[in-house]
């Protein structure tokens, strides 16, 4: 150091500030600003931490690290500015100070701190020191977040021969940083591997338990790689009396069994022991978990393990025991759900446990036990609960109803009816935030079930109308839905007046660009089927309106009655329900006039305050700067003053209804809304054949560019009706004087542009395939456990049930394979990854497996005859004491090892010896040469350092097969 | 990984020590206690212990106006770490004497030392009191 420095580290040593005065100071420090505020105590303390730190004298420099560290942890203050400084206390002859440079370095730095690679000298020294708690330091370090691939790389060697040492202490700290090493450096795997599974079989418990907790995690990544440990494994799970070391292995276990149908049949038997006999909650816990998970073919086994469950579900006073017990079945497999059921009492009440969390899981284990025979029950019973619950958890009730019903194309709804009208239900429900869903599920519904589409169109009506909806911006999807259905389906409607007035109230300028883009075009269909229908009922006298509406046109949709139009005809029973309500809305729209009552009301004055109101809404948009909506606000503009055009000045009802141009203009329009959409398969585009000398790569690149914009603003199933609409739109414009032609101009572009329309066949034929019957409801199978438990729900929630519906389940049309119902709750799964250090275990694994397998075939499957054979040293015998903390600690003493420690004159001897292992080394090194991308002399020179020891260890493992 | 974090939390939400197990920025860290001290410290006597958060579990338990929170892996026995927790409360007690909080506030480290034996690479590698605390009694002696 020079001069300069030592003048204020004298002074510094002197009158430093210890730990204890920076704590008392910050502690003192509670303003909250000023001198006396914590972040200036802090940023002082840093200013006198920076001159002290870089004093020479060893404890000056010590308590300022530990003043920096101190800081750092616990107020986050960034100290990347001295990373080098927790370097310089390494070498520390003060035992003290070096423990507090580790320390600093473990808790401050990062795999890329620029002064790591400094450290690998002294980790080096300290790993090779024969003083324990120097190496202990180095390995905790090594085992820390703070160690990088370049560390474990140089130091895997050191590490190895650590793993073998006799110093018990050294031996557990250096078999937990393995796994450090390993994810690391996957090559060291070939260095340690074999000393790492030695260790399973340690005399000493604490080095089991390290090495048992490294192959649980190493086996969560990849269990296929250690199934050939699994007698080693089975062993502790026999003879181990400690439940850490238990937990471990199940864990092992759980994720190895269903791989090795075997290897469960074997291991059933000591865990349903463990389950049986141990007192420890946490281990019957996990051997709980262990049976539900992997032995679940084993029913008695999941019998006792629901038997215990059962003590966890009964703690009244414990709700971690209650929430464990619900966690515990829901982990059960879906053959098993007999035991959800028994156990429903429980988690129908825990739904009103105080904490959230027991209420969730209960939650989720109601929906687990919906079928078709109790959804709507449940559905309303959850759906009661939700309107007593806190936001969030309301929005889970109802996403889970929703999943539940959506499920596999709304297979357990039998009554569309009921639940349409829950969605309507829901849509109001004050903390909804699941409009995406529901959205979604209305216009699903619409296109794919025909016969809910009479409450479907009630159900939009009703959200319609009410005005109080539109200022709740998270519904604005189910509104833009309920729009849509009401256009599309509106022969279905009662009132089409009502729901041109619904669709233009002034607050529907509250709702965003995209949902008024489809009020406005449900607008333009109302309107035509009102024109249409108006000169239908003309043609053909008051009551024709109970034919099917337009004639042949309209004969597809069989049932379109629905268009009521007096109060004295017979209605089919379900416009029979809403009688009075329809009555008060006969009502308003026809307050003028005195036929309504007997004529329908569509008289020429509805139509003609129909029109007004939709010129007098639609005017300003013309100038609004959002082109969808000003494109659809001049479509229907135009279309009526095209009408007007053709009538001239005198626009009254008789020149009306006689002028034959008007006739056809509206025909034509009334057509081109005629078809039904149906659900459109999402891989239909790909089955069109794209014709020859038609590029779709080239010039589109900047079509995204452009188009970006509009994109962002359309809803997600928005595309299933703007085009149909869209195309009408062009059509129309382009030709607006002579839109009787609109049609074959239609016909002329499809041929014009046939890759842009899906092939006429193949919709026809899906057309045809319409009415495909779906599988009979009652076979999905609800047996007579689902009655069961309708059976306790209905006298757990007697006040809720409403009588039982019987209706014959609608027709649901499905396409092909491909398509599901999206929901924004769908889980992704995690596909394992394949990852280097998977692939090197198992290459290691794999150089010595072929012997075992071998025998594993003519051996029998007995572990005492295994013990007897084996060739470790006897076990210890102070095994006992279970779930006692002690009990890892106080068995070391029987850690004398029985091999040489030095591994590389084992690994010399070992090669020699057997001449047979020495060729099998051969060919692992070819293997290794092939398969891994650099072989550089130094790390080959390992690769045989390693072989050695394995070959040795290799003949040790004479019972390893007896499992299988 | 089992273990992913311990983290010493007083009522106030002040963090009293926080040892992870996989590397983190001090932003993140920032954000992460905050969001589970948010979540836990306002839970009551009458529910679980177990929070789930993000893609773990936290694991917490309350002493005296300490809060230990545990953040471990979903797989994680939940009772084990419980345990955990309480070997690791005993540990100081035994070596503290009527363990408070101004005992880990004074001496942090040897909260950390005795957290480094205990727990390795995220894994509980040591559960006898004494043996935790022999290393730390030898530098004591050596002071």
């Amino acid at each position: 150091m020079a001069g300069s420095s030592s003048g204020p580290s004298l002074m510094d040593s002197l009158f430093q500030r210890t730990l204890d005065d920076l704590i008392k100071s910050l502690r003192s420090a509670t303003a909250i600003s000023g001198a006396d505020s914590p972040s200036l105590v802090l940023s002082r303390a840093v200013d006198d931490i920076r001159r002290e730190i870089r004093a020479s004298d060893q404890t000056t420099k010590a308590i300022a690290l530990q003043k920096l560290t101190y800081i750092c942890a616990l107020h986050g203050v960034d100290i990347s500015w001295a990373a080098f400084h927790p370097l310089e206390l390494l070498p520390s002859p003060i035992f003290l100070h070096k423990k507090l440079g580790y320390l600093a370095a473990s808790l401050s730095f990062s795999p890329s701190t620029s002064v790591l690679p400094l450290a690998t000298h002294q980790l080096r020294k300290d790993l090779s020191s024969p003083c324990d708690p120097a190496a202990a330091l180095a390995l905790e370090f090594l085992s820390s977040p703070a160690a990088s691939a370049d560390l474990a790389r140089d130091l895997c060697v050191e590490l190895s021969s650590l793993l073998s040492s006799t110093r018990p202490r050294i031996r557990v700290k250096s078999t937990a940083a393995s796994l450090r090493f390993f994810t690391l450096y996957p090559d060291s795997v070939r260095v340690a591997f074999k000393r790492l599974v030695e260790n399973l079989e340690c005399a000493d418990q604490r080095v089991v338990s390290a090495a048992v907790g490294v192959f649980c995690e190493l086996s969560a990544v990849d269990p296929k790689s250690y199934l050939p440990l699994a007698p080693e494994f089975y062993r502790i799970l026999v003879d181990c009396r400690n439940n850490w070391i238990l937990i471990k292995v199940l864990k092992i276990f759980s994720r190895l069994a269903p791989l090795e149908p075997r290897l469960a049949k074997r291991i059933v038997d000591p865990v349903c022991d463990h389950l049986r006999q141990s007192s420890a909650k946490s281990l019957v816990f996990e051997c709980i978990r262990t049976v539900f998970t992997s032995l679940d073919g084993f029913d008695d086994a999941v019998k006792l393990g629901v038997e215990k469950l059962g003590e966890f579900l009964a703690s009244e006073d414990d709700p971690n025991l209650r929430y464990l017990g619900l966690k515990g079945l829901s982990m059960l497999q879906p053959i098993h759900l007999w035991a959800v059921e028994e156990s429903r009492e429980i988690v129908v009440k825990s739904l009103g446990d105080p904490d959230s969390n027991i209420q969730r899981e209960a939650l989720h284990l109601i929906v687990r036990m919906v079928s078709d025979a109790n959804l709507i029950e449940i559905s309303t019973i959850l759906l009661n609960y939700a309107l007593k619950s806190d936001p969030e958890f309301a929005n889970e009730i109802l996403g889970e109803i929703l999943s539940a019903c959506c499920r596999n194309f709304y297979e357990l709804v039998v009554d569309f009816d009921w639940y349409v009208s829950l969605l309507g239900d829901m849509s109001r429900h004050p903390h909804c935030t699941k409009g995406e869903d529901i959205e979604h599920h209305l216009v699903d519904i619409g296109l794919r079930v025909k016969d809910a589409r009479p409450e479907l169109v009630r159900v939009a009506r009703d959200l319609l109308i009410d005005p109080a909806l539109l200022g709740n911006p998270f519904i604005c999807r189910i509104l833009s839905a309920a729009a849509w259905v009401s256009g599309e389906y509106v022969e279905l409607s009662r009132n089409p007046v009502e729901l041109v007035e619904a669709l233009l109230q002034p607050r529907v300028s509250l709702l965003p660009v995209s949902a008024r883009a489809v009020y406005i075009q449900s607008v333009f269909k109302v309107l035509i089927f009102c024109l249409h229908s108006y000169l239908e009922q003309d043609g053909a006298g008051p009551l024709v309106t109970r034919d099917p509406v337009g004639g042949s046109q309209m004969s597809e949709s069989s049932d379109a009655v629905m268009f009521e139009i007096s109060s004295n005809c017979s209605f089919d029973s379900r416009i029979g329900l809403e009688g009075k309500d329809n009555a008060s809305n006969v009502q308003r729209a026809h307050t003028s006039n005195d036929s309504a009552e007997t004529k329908g009301f569509l008289t020429y004055d509805s139509l003609k305050h129909i029109l007004d109101l939709i010129e007098m809404s639609l005017n300003p948009l013309v100038e609004c700067s959002e082109v969808e909506l000003q494109e659809r606000a001049r479509n229907i503009l135009g279309f009526i003053s095209a009408l007007q055009k053709v009538q001239g000045s005198d626009f009254d009802e008789e020149g009306f209804r006689r002028d034959p141009r008007n006739c056809k203009l509206i025909t034509v329009m009334a057509d081109a809304f005629l078809e039904d959409l149906g659900p459109v398969s999402a891989n239909a585009q790909g089955r069109v054949l794209v014709p020859d000398g038609v590029s779709l790569r080239d010039d589109l690149s900047d079509l995204d560019g452009i188009l970006e914009g509009e994109r962002l603003e359309e809803p997600s199933s928005a595309p299933v009706f703007f085009k149909r609409s869209d195309q009408l739109s062009e059509a129309q414009e382009e030709d607006l004087p002579s839109l009787t032609e609109s049609k074959s101009l239609l016909a002329e572009h499809r041929r014009q542009h046939e890759v842009y329309y899906l092939p006429k066949e193949s919709s026809e034929a899906e057309k045809e395939g319409y009415p495909r019957a779906n599988e009979a409801p009652s076979s999905v199978g609800h047996g007579h456990i689902a009655e069961g438990s309708i059976q306790d729900l209905i006298k757990l929630t007697k006040e809720s049930l409403g009588p039982r519906r019987t209706k014959p389940r609608p027709v649901v049309v499905k396409l092909d394979e491909g398509e599901s119902v999206p929901t924004a709750s769908s889980l992704k799964s995690v596909e394992p990854r394949d990852d280097p250090l998977s692939g090197v275990v198992r290459e290691v694994l794999l150089q010595d497996g072929d012997e075992p397998t071998t025998s594993r075939r003519i051996s029998s499957g007995n572990p005492s005859r295994r013990r007897s054979k084996g060739t470790m040293i006897p076990r210890s015998t102070g095994e006992s004491a279970p779930h006692s903390d002690e009990n890892l600690g106080d068995l070391q003493k029987g850690g004398r090892h029985h091999r040489s420690h030095s591994h590389r004159r084992q690994g010399r001897d070992g090669a020699q010896s057997r001449p047979e292992t020495e060729d099998r080394g051969e060919e692992g090194k070819v293997s290794h040469k092939g398969s891994h991308r650099s072989n550089h002399p130094r790390r080959h020179r390992r690769k045989e350092e390693a072989e050695g020891p394995l070959n040795v260890i290799q003949q040790a493992p004479p019972g390893q097969d007896l499992l299988l | 990984m089992g273990i992913r974090f311990v983290l010493l939390v007083n009522k106030q939400g002040q963090t009293r020590l926080a040892q992870y197990y996989e590397y983190l920025t001090l932003e993140e860290r920032r954000a992460l206690e905050g969001e589970i001290v948010r979540k836990c410290l306002t839970r009551t006597e009458q529910q679980c212990s177990f929070v789930e958060h993000r893609n773990y579990k936290v694991v917490y338990r309350r002493y005296a106006s300490l809060f230990f929170l545990v953040g471990v892996d979903n797989e994680e026995n939940e009772l084990a770490v419980l345990e955990f927790i309480h070997l690791f409360v005993e540990t100081m007690d035994r070596h503290f004497g009527n363990v408070c909080e101004l005992d880990i506030m004074f001496h942090l480290e040897k909260a950390h030392f005795m957290l480094e034996e205990m727990v390795m690479n995220g894994c509980v590698v040591e559960t006898s009191k004494s043996n935790i605390l022999a290393p730390i009694q030898l530098m004591d002696k050596a002071a």
